[in-house]
């Protein structure tokens, strides 16, 4: 297990996606009101890269014409058939036992900390005054 | 294959002229249809003197098909060695223009076959017949015939004013499930649009092999519009749809479902459970493949033994001699149709037998 | 994963640079009045005032029942300039043709030419469309190829489109729709299909198109969960009037494509026209051998939206009731339901087989591929 950096927070601020690379896998990283998730970016029905999907609400229903809305934001609509994914979890919401994306746990860290090390950033340098998106591997 | 003591779930008893309905009528209906002279109100989507109306050796002459109870009995009932049979009227009350015409036509065909059919043969069952074109007069109708038992359905044309889904028909939902009684959707139009999307065919052939695009979109219409998350006990049963459609039907609902579901969010399990569960298929025709191991590979695409229904479709022309069934029905699920599937679908007849 | 779906994903995986040709791709406009262009100064006025009135509720949108996602694209698809999906040659190449070893596309033009009630703006719409396909695609990437896209409302102007483009290379196919005011195989449209077998071009009929009827016999659903499902009857109403018309005995070298319209129906189509057609053959005497032989003979399919059944060899059992040699890899790019060729056909399949569906298949149907 080792600590990759993915990002400095300050390219994903809340509300935004982004695909990052760590060891040959290729992460789905969102920004949900300050809440930072990653899943694996690509999806398992055909293979669309869910980072450049669309981020909505979960809809739900109490009955049938009645729509209910929550959790703004928490899933991901996969950008060629929208199928939706769970940002929490990766798990599909139409088949969740069969198809789940990968999630990741991120976690945030200052560059003060890193640099202290051990750590693995792969394209790019730390500073000690920013932070960092970080993913254990 | 010759079943017997099965259970027909789909024969046709024929209303010869309306004059055979008068004696069910009211005054006022009776004296309007002699004072206008009017009769004749045979469906256009099932044409009496077509081929498929009636098989060669079943014709009685000139007789409009199914009409001779005689016959029926010695064909239907005698002939496949039918434990019970529902008998399924197809006439002109279903398809009015007049909500009130239609209804005064469908309660008097109820009335007429339970005089004339019901009474004379303890085999029969029948479905009550009601004009979907006015749902408050069908509700109406189911009330008044749902005290007898014998009434194990209630019967509509598969392509009506509107999609079946939507809300205008719950409260016949709501009767039907109240009473224990399935909604049978038949193949025919009230021809209220065209019998296909690009228009009028040419030809009754091509009107009759099309009822697949009505029956596959009512199925859509009742699923998406969530009628049977409102009505968690309601089993649909489709009469005369033929069958090997079915899979592919499932498993492109199924993946469009995946993709836009949140646009019916009441919708919350595949659409191939939901069919699974509330829809029944009377298999005749099955319009089946050449090859008997194709067919039984497409049965089991369907991925449930629970689902078809045996019948016969009795007088209209769906096989020859005792052939009800071709090759490649596995014998397993010919004698969960014969029996099971009609008795899990219909509480009426399981009723009747215990 | 099961043990089969892993054998099914390394076959897929060790098999990845095919050639491929890819018979449906969606080129679009960059802009609403990108056909001004070729059009006539009083046309170009008259779609300014009144547009293109077709057979919609709403003025100014395409169909009645709104999509999921913005131009029914992927979400990948919209180009960094910000122009429509499918509108940026270059963005397309880098995306799609180069990615997915594209030897040649054909291009749907989806543009509202060939649905104008008018039909005289409907004719002058797929000129220019026509027109615009070359300027923008194929003149400028080889690898494309355009559809003579045709409105098939008024047959005498349609067939002069395809008499004014059938000698041109850029053009591998003559496009309709898939609905029509009436059906398809009715006299009124005879000398589109004449026009089409003579010039040994090949028809496309790709859902959609200018049915003034509600999408149901039952009439109008209200999802679009609906309509996109069963936008694919319009197809199997198609192929049934052409064939119980007549119309592949008048015109049996005819070779016709059914365009995302899936193909699951396909085998079922046939066997129950046939069973009906054996009793009621008698009303339709143009019509002379079993429906599933014309069917067999004169039609083909693109796979696309490829139907997913539970079980994948399932998906094997359509290909060989239907024909390996009567089936066309398509993407539908860059609509959102993209079948992608390394993916949504999953099944056993032997070198040849994969080579035809492909590739050969189309390489063969279609003209002017070389």
């Amino acid at each position: 297990m080792a600590r990759h950096i993915v990002a400095a927070l300050a390219e994903i601020p809340s509300g935004s996606q982004k695909l990052v690379h760590v060891e040959g896998r290729s992460i789905a990283v969102f920004n949900v009101n300050g809440e930072l998730f990653g899943i694996s970016d690509t999806c398992p029905h055909q293979g669309g890269s869910l980072a450049a999907g669309a981020t909505v609400g979960l809809t739900t229903s109490t009955e049938p014409g009645k729509f209910c809305h929550s959790r703004p934001g928490e899933f991901i609509r996969c950008p060629w058939h929208s199928w939706e994914f769970d940002l929490r979890t990766g798990k599909s919401w139409c088949d969740p036992r069969k198809f789940r994306a990968r999630p990741y746990d991120l976690s945030v860290e200052s560059g003060e900390t890193l640099v202290a090390g051990p750590y693995v950033a792969e394209t790019f340098g730390v500073s000690v005054e920013d932070q960092y998106i970080v993913v254990e591997l | 294959m010759s079943i017997s003591d099965a259970i027909d779930c789909d024969i046709h008893p024929g209303v010869p002229t309306i004059k055979a309905l008068l004696p069910y009528m009211n005054d006022y209906w009776r004296e309007a249809f002699i004072a206008r002279g009017q009769d004749n109100f045979q469906p256009a989507s099932y044409l009496p003197n077509s081929p498929i109306a009636c098989r060669p050796d079943w014709r009685d002459g000139d007789a409009i098909p199914g009409s001779n109870f005689d016959l029926l009995q010695k064909h239907a009932l005698d002939g496949f060695g039918a434990r019970f049979a529902i008998c399924n009227v197809l006439y002109g009350g279903s398809f009015t223009i007049s909500e009130t015409m239609g209804a005064a036509i469908c309660s008097a065909v109820n009335d007429w076959v339970r005089a004339e059919w019901l009474a004379r043969d303890p085999r029969l069952r029948a479905s009550i017949v009601v004009p979907s074109q006015n749902p408050r007069l069908a509700v109406e109708e189911i009330e008044r015939l749902a005290g007898d038992r014998r009434f194990v359905q209630v019967l509509m044309p598969v392509a009506l004013d509107m999609m079946l889904g939507k809300q205008h028909y719950w409260p016949i939902f709501e009767a039907a499930t109240r009473h224990d009684l399935p909604i049978g959707l038949h193949a025919g139009s009230l021809y209220r649009y065209a019998p296909t999307t690009n228009g009028w065919p040419s030809h009754y052939l091509q009107d009759y092999v099309s009822n697949n695009h009505a029956f596959e979109s009512q199925l859509l219409s009742l699923i998406f519009q969530g009628v049977f998350v409102k009505f968690p006990e309601l089993k649909i049963v489709l009469i005369e749809s033929g069958v090997t459609w079915l899979p592919g039907f499932l498993w492109r609902a199924r993946k469009t479902w995946r993709a836009v579901r949140p646009e019916v969010p009441w919708v919350d399990e595949s659409p191939i459970d939901i069919v699974r569960r509330h829809v029944r298929l009377t298999a005749q025709p099955i319009d089946a493949p050449g090859d008997p191991a194709v067919l039984e590979r497409v049965l089991d695409q369907i991925g449930s033994d629970d689902m078809l229904l045996f019948a016969t479709d009795y007088p209209h022309w769906q096989f020859d001699a005792d052939r009800v069934l071709p090759e490649g029905v596995p014998a397993r699920l010919v004698e969960k149709m014969a029996r099971d599937n009609p008795l899990a679908t219909y509480p009426r007849l399981r009723e009747t037998i215990q | 994963m099961s043990a089969v779906d892993q054998v099914l994903e390394r076959q897929v995986q060790g098999d990845t640079r095919f050639q491929l040709v890819d018979c449906d791709i969606h080129p679009s406009l960059k802009h609403k009045k990108a056909l001004h262009p070729y059009l006539e100064k009083h046309w170009r006025d008259h779609l300014d005032a009144y547009g293109s009135l077709a057979h919609c509720v709403y003025a100014g949108r395409g169909g009645p029942y709104p999509r999921f996602t913005p131009e029914t694209a992927r979400r990948d698809a919209w180009p960094p300039n910000g122009n429509p999906p499918g509108s940026d040659l270059e963005f397309m190449q880098v995306q799609h043709l180069d990615a997915h070893n594209v030897k040649f596309g054909i291009l749907q033009p989806i543009v509202g030419a060939n649905n104008a009630r008018n039909t005289d703006l409907s004719a002058a719409l797929c000129t220019a469309t026509n027109d615009w396909q070359v300027d923008e695609f194929t003149s400028k990437d080889k690898r494309l190829k355009a559809s003579i896209h045709i409105g098939a409302e008024d047959a005498e102007l349609a067939v002069e489109e395809i008499e004014r483009r059938a000698g041109d290379r850029n053009f591998a196919q003559i496009q309709l729709g898939s609905r029509s005011v009436e059906p398809i195989g009715r006299k009124r449209y005879w000398p589109i299909f004449e026009a089409a077998e003579r010039n040994d071009m090949p028809i496309g009929f790709h859902v959609g198109g200018p049915s003034p009827y509600a999408p149901s016999p039952s009439g109008w659903p209200d999802y679009y969960i609906e309509d996109h499902h069963v936008l694919t009857h319009s197809a199997h109403a198609q192929v049934a009037s052409m064939i119980l018309e007549g119309v592949f005995e008048l015109f049996p070298k005819l070779r016709i494509v059914m365009i995302e319209a899936g193909f699951a129906w396909v085998p079922s189509l046939g066997w129950r026209l046939d069973n009906h057609w054996r009793k009621m053959r008698s009303e339709t005497p143009r019509c002379k051998r079993p429906p599933s032989e014309y069917l067999r003979q004169n039609v083909w399919f693109t796979t696309q939206p490829a139907e997913e059944p539970e079980r994948r060899e399932e998906l094997r059992l359509l290909f060989d009731l239907i024909g390996f040699d009567r089936m066309m890899f398509a993407t539908d790019y860059p609509h959102w339901d993209f079948d992608d060729p390394q993916r949504a056909i999953v099944m056993p399949m032997t070198p040849a087989e994969r080579q035809m569906l492909f590739h050969d298949n189309a390489m063969n149907f279609y003209a002017n591929l070389d």
